[in-house]
């Protein structure tokens, strides 16, 4: 290349090595095929419980809330776990434990994202009074513990699942706000921001197309461990009896009801606590590997 | 001065310090190791100083680094021995090299405002390596800086050290961190591209002064850049590299005056564009008796009128600071102004951009410095000049990409370019995606903020070309903000002179350049390194002689 002694410049003939485009599933398959052990257990994991998740009706060997004679039945082949105090299938249970608990936690984690995400980026860009008294609205709702506060919200507005839902949704938002926040306000005062303001654009627009595809990575990766934590506070409000209503399989109101039984040397209630520890366990290996991908830091060689 | 031993030892020139044999260095990308160096040669005797020029890409700060024994992470030292005073850098432990950088081999980086941390004093930071690494007490360390502050020219030398780096400007800073790498009297200085961040005005006395240091140290030095104007004045002998190859190396004025490889002299010839100009009477834009502020009661502008006429470039120039960008926020309705009136096409526009129309939103577009954050590192070239197409015009579709393809090939790219992102796009090619954007509105009117500043001489002048012809073919008018004359040289018809927020004069060209100038004008003007290596001597020189009459004028 250096004996190139064309004196003339021509932009289009000034191409480095330019590599192919990928498709986005290559991409994918090739992050992947780098991801490390411990991105591949959590995600396998991760994928195992979903499909449990949806497949219930079909998996499980009982109905959710069938009743059978015996009450606190040992592990035998009838019933792989033995059965709960009323004499319920305890593998049943799991099955569509993981189907209520994974669902509605998925459920809240969306809507905390969408309203503290959706704020989030909207003061960066209002700034000025809004973004004031966003925020320091959001200051206001941290600042009380987020388990006692759900615990006083359900008893006021009793506990349904979509009271759950709502309350949980709005306490975790604060969180997500933050974050948005922060990250967006890095992006707003780049050109491009600036450049489709000039040109007219509308709110909606900046913040669909110029800021939030900006800010995914590390909103992406939020989205995981809220998950977790939103997960756990359901299991310990349903553990302390305001979080899903019986007959409804959950994981978290199964400990507590079979929590007995741990007196007596039999495992059983542990298996919820494990299902659940498991699960977090996986969704935070697979959010640490995104961080380490997204965040640009590059290991050394 | 002499605190230390090893400065009574032989600091006589002629001695080589520096020796890379056949460096070759590799990076890494696209899980790839690709090389960046392909075995190039240097030698540096004591007290010499080296320019290294080339474009961007051409490894000249890997090189700079290399020399330090040190490679960037991501990139690998792979061949080549670098001995530094009889020392092999790339044999010793990462201990032993580490005691080395910062007390015998030192390191000035282009951006002196990255470099120093913002919550310490500049004395703190300025002594950090001369007393961590033993070489004098904190007492004698700070005086002796207060000593090199005055030899650099700093204001106030006693006390400038306790101001934090954010108190200071930004030609001070770079001044600053020359001090910081001389605090112990290093052997060898990497300089890389230490002032192109500055002002042409503020470039002067830190080349002086730099030069001055590096004399009075008998320190050798590497100095990369890729102004050749800038390098003629500090170098002893000059290395052009292109693409990790050696182009050729010589003495500066033999170089200057005969270069030998065809690429040399393409870097020498890229100054002459020039572009005849023309009058016309018919306003499109003016800017009327405009003051503006950032709030408070600091007026950024005052009482600025500048007319700009129908197909014409106007150039605003002016060292940062001086309020070009602001104008350009005020016509565009960033900035509503405090007071005064933006006209276009006669009638006043809405000060504020929230109450323009969208058809007074289309007539004024805009081109950024940075092309890089200028647009949405997400979107496709499809995306970015499609956009405007759809919103301004209404075109949707396959008639949207035909136009998108057509505006490519105005710009001298092709339809290959429609799927990349702006990432897989040189410096550039870069800037003229953002020039399809803004032609893409169809446009009266395109402000262009110093488009070209961050871009390599021979890509300046392709986009500088490249705009003059649209403006012939579409009879587009340009409002050119920059602080490069040559740039203002080639491309305007009309200019402003703006110094301290207010407008020092304006006029056409030819009348602008030529004498007699305003004193500022005279300033800028002179400010501007010519490809003479006496330039720098003779314009100290003539300062120095009227310099009390200039400093009043300018201050």
């Amino acid at each position: 290349m250096s004996t190139e002694t064309d004196q003339g410049y021509s932009a289009a003939a000034e191409v480095g090595a330019v590599r192919a485009r990928r498709t986005v599933w290559e991409n994918m398959w090739r992050g992947l095929k780098k991801a490390p052990l411990t991105a591949w257990f959590g995600l396998i994991v991760i994928f195992c419980y979903c499909f449990v998740a949806v497949f219930a009706g079909l998996l499980a060997p009982y109905g959710e809330s069938q009743v059978f004679d015996v009450p606190y039945a040992p592990w035998s082949d009838e019933y792989t776990f033995g059965t709960d105090q009323l004499g319920r299938d305890m593998l049943t249970r799991l099955i569509y434990g993981a189907r209520n608990t994974i669902g509605i936690a998925v459920a809240t984690t969306l809507l905390s994202f969408a309203v503290g995400g959706g704020l989030g980026v909207l003061a960066t860009i209002q700034r000025g009074w809004f973004d004031q008294i966003l925020s320091r609205a959001v200051d206001v709702l941290m600042a009380i513990p987020s388990l006692i506060f759900a615990l006083m919200l359900l008893s006021i507005f009793g506990s349904t699942i979509l009271n759950l839902i709502i309350i949980i949704a709005i306490l975790d938002a604060t969180r997500v706000f933050r974050l948005a926040r922060a990250v967006a306000m890095n992006v707003v005062v780049m050109d491009y921001v600036e450049a489709a303001k000039l040109r007219g654009e509308g709110l909606g627009w900046i913040m669909r197309k110029e800021i939030i595809p900006n800010i995914m990575p590390p909103l992406v990766a939020e989205f995981g461990l809220r998950f977790c934590f939103v997960f756990l506070t359901i299991s310990a409000l349903s553990f302390l009896g305001v979080g899903i209503q019986p007959p409804t399989a959950d994981w978290g109101s199964m400990v507590r009801e079979n929590a007995t039984l741990i007196t007596y040397g039999d495992i059983t209630p542990l298996l919820p606590a494990g299902a659940i520890a498991l699960l977090t366990v996986a969704v935070n290996f697979v959010v640490d590997w995104f961080l380490h991908k997204t965040s640009g830091l590059r290991d050394e060689h | 001065m002499n605190t230390k031993s090893k400065q009574d030892g032989g600091r006589e020139k002629g001695a080589v310090l520096l020796e890379m044999r056949d460096v070759t260095i590799d990076g890494y990308s696209d899980d790839r190791w690709h090389p960046i160096i392909k075995g190039v040669d240097v030698t540096l005797k004591r007290g010499e100083v080296m320019g290294m020029i080339g474009e961007s890409g051409a490894g000249k700060s890997t090189l700079g680094l290399a020399a330090m024994g040190f490679a960037r992470p991501g990139c690998k030292i792979t061949g080549g021995t670098i001995m530094f005073d009889g020392i092999d850098l790339l044999a010793i432990s990462e201990t032993e090299r580490r005691a080395l950088h910062g007390s015998r081999i030192a390191y000035v980086a282009q951006s002196a405002a990255a470099a120093f941390n913002p919550a310490h004093q500049l004395m703190n930071q300025t002594i950090e390596s001369a007393v961590s690494h033993g070489i004098m007490p904190k007492a004698d360390a700070e005086a002796d800086a207060k000593k090199l502050f005055a030899d650099l020219q700093l204001p106030d030398p006693d006390n400038i050290g306790y101001r934090y780096p954010h108190q200071v400007s930004g030609g001070q800073l770079q001044r600053a961190m020359t001090a910081m790498a001389m605090s112990s009297r290093p052997d060898l200085i990497i300089f890389d591209e230490p002032t192109t961040a500055l002002d042409v005005t503020t470039q002067v006395e830190v080349l002086a002064a730099m030069r001055e240091i590096v004399d009075r140290f008998h320190t050798a030095a590497i100095y990369i850049t890729h102004d050749l104007a800038v390098v003629a004045q500090m170098a002893d002998k000059i290395k052009v590299l292109r693409y990790g190859n050696q182009v050729e190396e010589a003495d500066t004025r033999k170089m200057l005056k005969s270069p030998q490889e065809e690429y040399t002299k393409t870097l020498w010839a890229v100054r002459s564009l020039f572009k005849e100009e023309e009058k016309n009477d018919d306003v499109v834009l003016r800017m009327h008796e405009v003051d503006a502020s950032y709030g408070g009661d600091v007026k950024v502008l005052h009482d600025v009128t500048i007319q700009v006429p129908r197909g014409r470039t106007v150039a605003i120039v002016g060292e940062s600071g001086s309020g070009k960008s602001t104008a350009a926020r005020v016509i565009t309705g960033l900035l509503p102004p405090m007071k005064g009136e933006v006209y276009f096409n006669g009638k006043p526009l809405p000060p504020a951009l929230k109450d323009r129309s969208k058809e007074q939103l289309q007539r004024i577009q805009m081109i950024y410095q940075m092309a890089d954050t200028a647009m949405n590192p997400r979107h496709t070239v499809r995306d970015i000049i499609g956009r405007p197409l759809e919103f301004y015009l209404g075109l949707r579709g396959a008639e949207r990409d035909r136009r998108v393809v057509e505006l490519l090939e105005l710009i001298e790219l092709n339809e290959d370019f429609i799927d990349r992102l702006p990432s897989e796009l040189s410096g550039g090619q870069k800037q003229r995606i953002c020039i399809a954007r803004a032609l893409a509105a169809e446009p009266d009117v395109i402000i262009c903020d110093e488009v070209t500043s961050a871009l390599d001489q021979i890509v300046q002048e392709g986009i500088l070309k490249l705009l003059l012809r649209l403006q012939s073919e579409f009879n587009i008018t340009y409002l050119f903000i920059t602080h490069d004359i040559a740039t203002v040289e080639a491309i305007s018809d009309e200019i402003v002179v703006m110094f301290q927020g207010g407008v020092v004069e304006q006029g056409p060209k030819s009348k602008i350049l030529n004498a007699p100038f305003p004193p500022y004008t005279e300033l800028l003007l002179s400010s501007v390194p010519q490809m003479d290596p006496d330039w720098l001597d003779t314009l100290l020189a003539e300062r120095a002689k009227k310099g009390d009459e200039l400093m009043k004028a300018s201050g």
